[in-house]
């Protein structure tokens, strides 16, 4: 069951107002996303990637996680 | 029955270094899997590979242990250090190195400088 890249940009967008998110994989289950944001100041990657698929919930994780893997960058505004 | 949790818990424990992944070390039968195993097979590191499709309990389990949804999972002395992305990053970064040395496990520091070459 793919997963449109819009429909993770506009999950990540809600949870993070200010944030540059960009989206892409066409065929929907391999998917890379990069998310700049400034709520991910003064944490580690773990805690910042955390924040996105917290976001992501239920569409990654569980046997029919729809989104097998999406390659995550996070960053923080310079 | 001792559960998934604890069982999780005694084996980052019994080793410094354990990568829970889809498949083996030897044939890992997922992509995101093979690029960690890979990296740290090529780093001569040390580690026990958990095979979680060997373990349908585990391979909830770990999700719930570590508050992450994916597989591939690497621990370093107990410790969750992150998933293919963020293990290929400090690959690439040279903060895997540092992690290692500090937590004394032993690997081949040129192979990590090739990789890093290589992807320069």
């Amino acid at each position: 069951m793919p997963v449109n890249p819009n429909d993770i940009k506009d999950l990540i967008q809600t949870a993070f107002p200010g944030a540059t998110v960009t989206v892409n994989g066409a065929d929907g289950v391999h998917l890379s996303a990069e998310v700049i944001a400034e709520e991910f100041r003064g944490k580690n990657r773990v805690q910042q990637q955390r924040m996105v698929y917290a976001a992501l919930k239920g569409l990654m994780d569980g046997p029919d996680g729809a989104l097998h893997a999406l390659a995550l960058t996070t960053k923080i505004p310079d | 029955m001792t559960d998934a949790k604890s069982r999780i818990d005694e084996t980052i424990k019994a080793s410094p270094v354990v990568l829970y992944m889809k498949g083996t070390k030897e044939m890992p039968q997922c992509g995101f899997s093979s690029k960690v195993a890979g990296v740290l097979n090529y780093m001569g590191v040390d580690y026990t590979d958990v095979n979680v499709l060997a373990d349908e309990e585990i391979r909830q389990g770990i999700k719930d242990y570590s508050d992450w949804p994916t597989i591939p999972q690497l621990y370093v002395k107990g410790e969750f250090v992150g998933g293919c992305d963020i293990i290929t990053e400090m690959t690439l970064s040279g903060e895997l190195d540092t992690m290692l040395e500090e937590n004394g496990v032993a690997y081949d520091k040129e192979a990590a400088e090739r990789i890093r070459e290589a992807n320069a």
